[in-house]
């Protein structure tokens, strides 16, 4: 197991290196000079070129890369042009929403597609099933910032019951925490509850087939047992995969759902970020994003051994 | 005579067999129901593209400052805008920029994928150093990385092509990788190889037309992705410049007068729905049709 982990881990060096690379240079090729958005327009030449020193934007740009991927090894990402604080900090800050967001999506995403993709199964090629294999497709194809403006014209505009936009922190209770974020999180679940549901009906029609299933029957075990016991511990695999998934997108690709509901998460921060050219929050976000992925995956794998014993990690892959 | 009298049977065989194969394969069609509907949206989808900005009179982005946020009518079917620009007719132009960028997504970043795929398939070092570049792409999401390139390139509509499908080539490489990894096995690619064929001859001459078909499927998934992407872009500023019509700059102006206004938020919503939910469905469909293995689970 420690040898898994340490491989695992040692595996996303190279990926960490060459995402915060790739990003690195393409800030690099984007026009604007951040030294003259932070100072404006009416700055001189000379208060520009100084500030351009300061922040060391003068250098060539392999001493750049340099110096930041010697800063980032030792925890260091360096400070936001405009934010007055570390890019850690900032980082930091910019998380508590993002999670709280990411978590409540998936929890609306997992409770909507279980249920809904078991029943499908258990009632294959029925309305019932056609109805949930549609609203799956449907769940789908809406983008979810297409999504996020027809929630705000029905629960907003129209009826007036939530927010459009906005956030409160966890601090405020719990209410106000959340009626914030029930839109959004909504907004970003659907897709997920979509494809969880697919992956969940035909994960269970594959396991419903199997001997083992009859047998169960056969010797009068409940119904719900058969089901919740001895299916879908069996089909769990492939949904799990999917969830890990859903949640990896949740937790960086959330980043116009933040913006239309301006919630002060990761993904505004990145928007924000290449927006100002505030080229150390962006790279410190991407480093972020990309950890996150690596480490989710990493979860998710261990948790395969744990929801089904079959699987052992230590063995050759 | 017997000879050329067989000669003809042979021929009527022949050709008996290809008129049932078609009729199998027309069937086949017809009664894939995704397929079907997923085709008449996309081909209506289309032609209103093609066609239909050559049918309306008006430009889109005609003002008419008395007829501000009219509602839905006989006259503005889709309302107006702020502006007093008829929606309906802004949408029409929108389904050109952004279908057109959808499909130039598509066929660029099919190229791009099926060159690097099929290369780092048949050769392992290059494998190596572009799985780990493509990697890199896929750990962060794509949104990001398109608008990052979008900031770096600047706004406008051939820069969103090149985004976009730089951020949809990994997701290409990598089913014509796995599929070009299987197939450069077979019998047949060793056998080509014993006669002496040049590695290039058997890359595309043998390997490449058997990766089409999931390959196709797969570029109407990333159709569908472009749609959206650049929907979202234009949506956050990063896109298209505005006034130009595409269907992310029409529904970024409704976002601001969403209280105002919900038709200028609702019908080009829709309409990027129904673009999305057709090219989901064909592509669905497509994928029964070609590649019957990867879609067996779900059936």
């Amino acid at each position: 197991m420690k040898t898994y982990l340490f491989k695992r881990l040692l595996a996303a060096i190279p990926v960490l290196f060459i995402v915060s690379t790739i990003v690195f240079f393409i800030l690099q090729l984007t026009p604007g000079d951040p030294a003259l958005v932070i100072l404006g327009q009416e700055a001189t030449v000379d208060e520009v070129e100084d500030l351009r020193q300061q922040l060391k934007l003068d250098r060539p740009i392999y001493e750049q890369y340099f110096n930041w991927l010697f800063n980032a090894l030792k925890g260091d990402l360096g400070e936001s042009y405009f934010m007055n604080e570390s890019v850690i900090e900032a980082i930091l800050s910019h998380l508590g929403p993002t999670i709280s967001l990411g978590i409540l999506a998936e929890i609306i995403a997992i409770t909507l597609a279980l249920p809904l993709g078991i029943l499908a199964a258990r009632r294959k090629g029925s309305v019932t099933d056609q109805s949930v294999m549609a609203f799956s497709l449907l769940g789908m194809s809406i983008p979810n910032f297409l999504l996020s403006l027809f929630l705000i014209l029905v629960f907003s505009v129209s009826w007036r019951l939530l927010p459009v936009a906005g956030y409160a922190p966890l601090s405020d209770g719990l209410w106000e925490h959340i009626k914030f974020l029930i839109l959004p999180a909504f907004a970003l679940g659907t897709a997920h509850a979509a494809l969880i549901a697919r992956m969940t009906r035909s994960a269970m029609l594959e396991v419903l087939n199997a001997n083992y299933i009859k047998t169960a029957r056969a010797k009068g075990v409940k119904e719900k047992w058969v089901i919740y016991k001895h299916a879908l511990r069996n089909a769990f695999l492939p949904i799990l995969t999917v969830i890990g998934q859903s949640f990896l997108g949740l937790m960086g690709g959330t980043a116009i759902v933040e913006t239309i509901f301006a919630i002060p998460g990761i993904g505004q921060l990145i928007v924000n970020g290449v927006m100002r050219r505030d080229y150390a929050i962006v790279q410190g976000a991407v480093l972020y994003v990309t950890f996150a992925f690596v480490f989710i995956n990493l979860a998710v794998d261990m948790l395969y051994g744990i929801v089904n014993p079959q699987v052992r990690l230590d063995s050759k892959k | 005579m017997t000879i050329s009298s067989e000669n003809i049977d042979l021929h009527a065989v022949k050709s008996a067999l290809k008129k049932e194969q078609n009729k199998i394969l027309f069937r086949q069609i017809m009664t894939n129901g995704s397929l079907v509907v997923g085709f008449v949206i996309i081909a209506f989808l289309m032609l209103v593209a093609l066609f239909g900005p050559l049918l309306i009179a008006h430009d889109p982005n005609t003002m008419d400052v008395l007829n501000r946020f009219a509602a839905p009518s006989a006259d503005h079917w889709f309302g107006t805008d702020n502006l007093g620009r008829d929606v309906l007719v802004r949408v029409i132009y929108g389904a050109r920029i952004s279908m057109g960028i959808g499909v130039a997504v598509a066929i660029i970043a099919s190229m791009a994928g099926l060159i690097v795929g099929i290369y780092s398939s048949y050769y392992k070092w290059l494998d190596h150093l572009l799985m780990r570049i493509s990697d890199g792409i896929m750990a962060f999401p794509g949104l990001l990385l398109a608008l990052a390139l979008m900031a770096a390139l600047g706004g406008r509509a051939s820069n969103v092509v090149i985004a976009v499908s730089i951020v949809a080539t990994p997701y290409i490489a990598r089913v014509v990788r796995s599929e070009a990894l299987a197939l450069k096995e077979q019998t047949f690619v060793e056998a080509t190889r014993a006669l002496g064929a040049s590695d290039t001859r058997i890359i595309w001459r043998h390997i490449a037309p058997n990766t089409l078909s999931s390959l196709i499927v797969q570029a109407t998934f990333i159709f569908a992705e472009a749609i959206i992407v650049e929907a979202a872009l234009s949506f956050l500023g990063a896109g298209i410049p505005p006034p130009a019509p595409s269907w992310g700059n029409i529904l970024s102006d409704g976002k601001t007068y969403i209280y105002k206004a919900w038709w200028m938020t609702f019908f080009p919503g829709m309409t990027i729905t129904l673009a999305i939910i057709g090219l989901n469905l064909f592509g669905d469909g497509l994928r029964d049709l070609l590649d019957p293995h990867s879609s067996k689970a779900t059936k």
